[in-house]
């Protein structure tokens, strides 16, 4: 348990934040008229934190009202339940319809929208969906009702991934043949990669996503962050972590420094977890994926090995992709690329909320439209 | 091992049965047993207080308690935080057909052992039994009547009123998260499930200031907080580095992805007081073991848009909005 409240530590986060605002020895948030230390430079400094967890930790505490304004965070696309594809939702709820079908699902997703209705809304109607906190459970569930086929909604990226792969292990070790799964997998290093080389979105340096990091390592990182000259860190999700991320990403920019830098050693090795990584490889392999307002994206997903396709739930049940409808006015996909704030959508606040929300990014409490609108509006 | 069955709640011999042998039995006092088909109280003076509230808690049996200690203490801080002393409570049962015996005579044990403790009577009651599948084990029901006996709460907020809390927060429902089916977690998290009586006479015995008492049950202390705030013209300011929180709460929450802020209690109370009397307040409540960990965490801010803010560890304040749909648990 070493490690639990040293990052918390409030003290040495503020003093840590105080070094930071120096750098460039302006007051937070205010526009002066001394002159910039730092490359005589009033330009935005745009950081892009990819991963939901980082999201929610900075709003809650109040990072981002603390930070001097050149300073611009930008929330990226690493919340699993924001990532997920209308289209997904409307196979889900199509599934959830058949008889002896029993849904079993990580509680975020429930609410996330569908082009109808939620997966919420059809629990309501008497559909019978389980809320599981790991896809292992689905185990037990197939035993104690062997006369329904159980379909476990598997999205998640690199580190959800494992105990899903370890989920399909033991179902073909307990000789489970009434399990299977709706996938939507996603993958980090090529969506970033994605993120750099996109023309219209204009991220400077990044914070990596410390528990995807955890599984892969810090290698895929440094490739980017050397191929394409960007300063990034890998952090983990206490105050600290966040502010000595920002402060280091800052001091690379002023060093020219474009590496990775591992400031999450606590957790993250450079070769990650092979364990993970080789329960990962046995199970799937890579495949392109669909991303909430994004579109279709090559190498950032996963799909089943052809050996296990028994456990997929769209070729058991024979589903084809539906046409989603979408809120023409919804702008998760601009959202989630950091192109826009959520307060520039025209939905965010009057017609999406979190107690109606009609973008996946106003549900998770790691959505950025949801922190936003719980602890700025 | 004798169970539940239709029988008991079908009025005949079974019925009477359960509750001659076990209602009775554990509850009694005069009034209940005179067996009329409503109860007789003697009158009472002064302004009443009237509460209800219904508990369905999954598990029944929990570290701190189980379902029958929490629909008395629930009801009874309902009555205390009103500034009420409780003096009365009927109990409606809806049981399972099948629920062992064994662990409904626990429930209605530990039913009477808190009545007992917060100086109240169960006077009246109704069981009723449900087809298997129809209901979770047991849901009960329970009605509290208690009287004014100090001053009335003047529910009214001053600006610098200072925002108590008695004690740690989150305590309950991190324990009740952690014990859920499937999620197999070893943790030594204990509900705080309490009655409140003895802290709320000490409190209105010490400060004829009290404005509001609340107990900050589901949704937790950021949603009570919002909740008292709807019609007034007042705001708070709550400080993040001053709100009590256990270690192993934090930790649990910090694994799921959930705020101890929103997490419920069933044993704390929020009081808010003017800045005058709030020292002698807390000094009461750390006199208490129940309100030991007490600490003034906020106060009321001139801010006419009655919002709650926090004031986080880095010093910026953000808004505390009420908690929005269920408690779910981050999946990456």
């Amino acid at each position: 348990m070493a490690y639990i409240n040293d990052f918390k530590d409030p003290i040495l986060a503020q003093r840590l934040l105080i070094k930071t605002l120096k750098l460039e020895n302006r007051p937070p948030n205010t526009q002066n008229t001394t002159t910039p230390k730092l490359e005589n430079c009033p330009q935005t400094f745009n950081i892009m934190e990819v991963c939901g967890t980082h999201t929610m930790s900075i709003y809650k505490h109040g990072i981002d009202k603390l930070l001097p304004s050149y300073i611009n965070l930008l929330s990226g696309p690493g919340c699993p339940v924001c990532v997920t594809d209308t289209a997904y939702i409307d196979m889900a709820a199509e599934l959830a319809l058949q008889d002896n079908v029993i849904i079993a699902t990580f509680g975020d997703m429930l609410r996330v929208p569908g082009s109808t209705c939620s997966l919420s809304d059809m629990r309501a109607q008497g559909m019978h969906i389980q809320t599981v906190y790991s896809p292992l459970e689905c185990i037990a569930l197939a035993k104690d009702y062997p006369d329904h086929e159980i379909v476990f909604l598997a999205v998640g990226f690199e580190t959800t991934t494992p105990v899903i792969a370890l989920t399909l292990k033991s179902a073909i070790k307990e000789s489970l043949h009434n399990l299977s799964m709706l996938f939507s997998l996603k993958t980090m290093p090529h969506a970033m990669e994605n993120l750099i080389l996109d023309k219209s979105v204009n991220i400077n340096a990044f914070i990596c996503p410390g528990h995807v990091a955890a599984i892969i390592g810090t290698r895929p990182f440094e490739v980017l962050s050397e191929t394409y000259q960007v300063p990034m860190v890998i952090a983990g999700f206490e105050r600290l972590d966040l502010i000595s991320a920002i402060y280091t990403l800052i001091q690379m920019k002023h060093d020219k420094y474009y590496g990775c830098q591992n400031l999450y050693k606590r957790v993250v090795k450079p070769e990650g977890s092979l364990k993970a990584l080789s329960l990962i490889a046995e199970a799937f392999e890579p495949a392109s994926s669909s991303w909430r307002g994004i579109g279709t994206l090559p190498q950032t997903g996963l799909t089943l090995k052809p050996s296990l396709s028994h456990f997929n739930a769209a070729l058991k049940f024979n589903l084809t992709l539906p046409h989603a409808k979408v809120h023409p006015d919804c702008m998760c996909g601009d959202v989630l690329r950091g192109l826009k704030k959520p307060i520039e959508c025209l939905l965010y606040q009057k017609l999406c909320t979190p107690s109606h929300p009609i973008g996946a990014c106003m549900v998770s409490s790691e959505g950025t439209c949801m922190n936003y609108y719980k602890y700025n509006s | 091992m004798e169970r539940v069955t239709l029988a008991h709640g079908s009025g005949g011999i079974e019925s009477n049965r359960l509750i001659n042998d076990l209602f009775f039995s554990y509850f009694n006092n005069e009034v209940l047993c005179r067996q009329n088909d409503a109860s007789l109280i003697k009158s009472i003076s002064g302004t009443l207080a009237v509460t209800t509230d219904s508990f369905v808690v999954s598990p029944i049996f929990f570290p701190g308690g189980d379902i029958g200690k929490l629909a008395v203490c629930g009801t009874v801080n309902d009555l205390c935080v009103s500034g009420a002393t409780p003096l009365y409570i009927t109990a409606a049962f809806i049981l399972e057909e099948g629920l062992n015996m064994c662990p409904l005579e626990k429930i209605v044990y530990s039913m009477a052992k808190a009545a007992k403790k917060a100086k109240v009577k169960i006077i009246a009651g109704d069981t009723k039994v449900v087809e298997k599948g129809k209901c979770d084990g047991i849901y009960i029901n329970t009605t509290g009547i208690g009287v004014l006996e100090g001053y009335e709460l003047s529910q009214k907020l001053e600006v610098g009123d200072q925002v108590i809390i008695s004690g740690t927060i989150g305590d309950h429902g991190a324990c009740i998260m952690s014990k859920r089916k499937h999620l197999s977690f070893q943790t030594s998290l204990k509900s705080d499930c309490s009655s409140l009586d003895e802290i709320t006479k000490r409190i209105l015995d010490i400060s004829s200031n009290v404005r509001i008492m609340r107990d900050p049950t589901r949704g937790g202390l950021a949603t009570t907080l919002n909740e008292l705030l709807a019609y007034t013209d007042k705001s708070i300011m709550v400080y993040e580095n001053a709100v009590p929180v256990k270690e192993e709460v934090q930790s649990f929450c910090d694994l799921l992805g959930l705020d101890p802020l929103y997490m419920a209690n069933e044993g704390k109370l929020i009081c808010i007081v003017s800045k005058e009397d709030s020292k002698k307040v807390l000094s009461a409540l750390h006199q208490h073991p129940l309100g030991q960990d007490a600490a003034i965490i906020g106060e009321i801010i001139p801010d006419s848009s009655h919002k709650v803010y926090l004031k986080t560890s880095l010093g910026a304040a953000k808004r505390l909005s009420p908690a929005t749909g269920e408690l779910l648990p981050r999946i990456c």
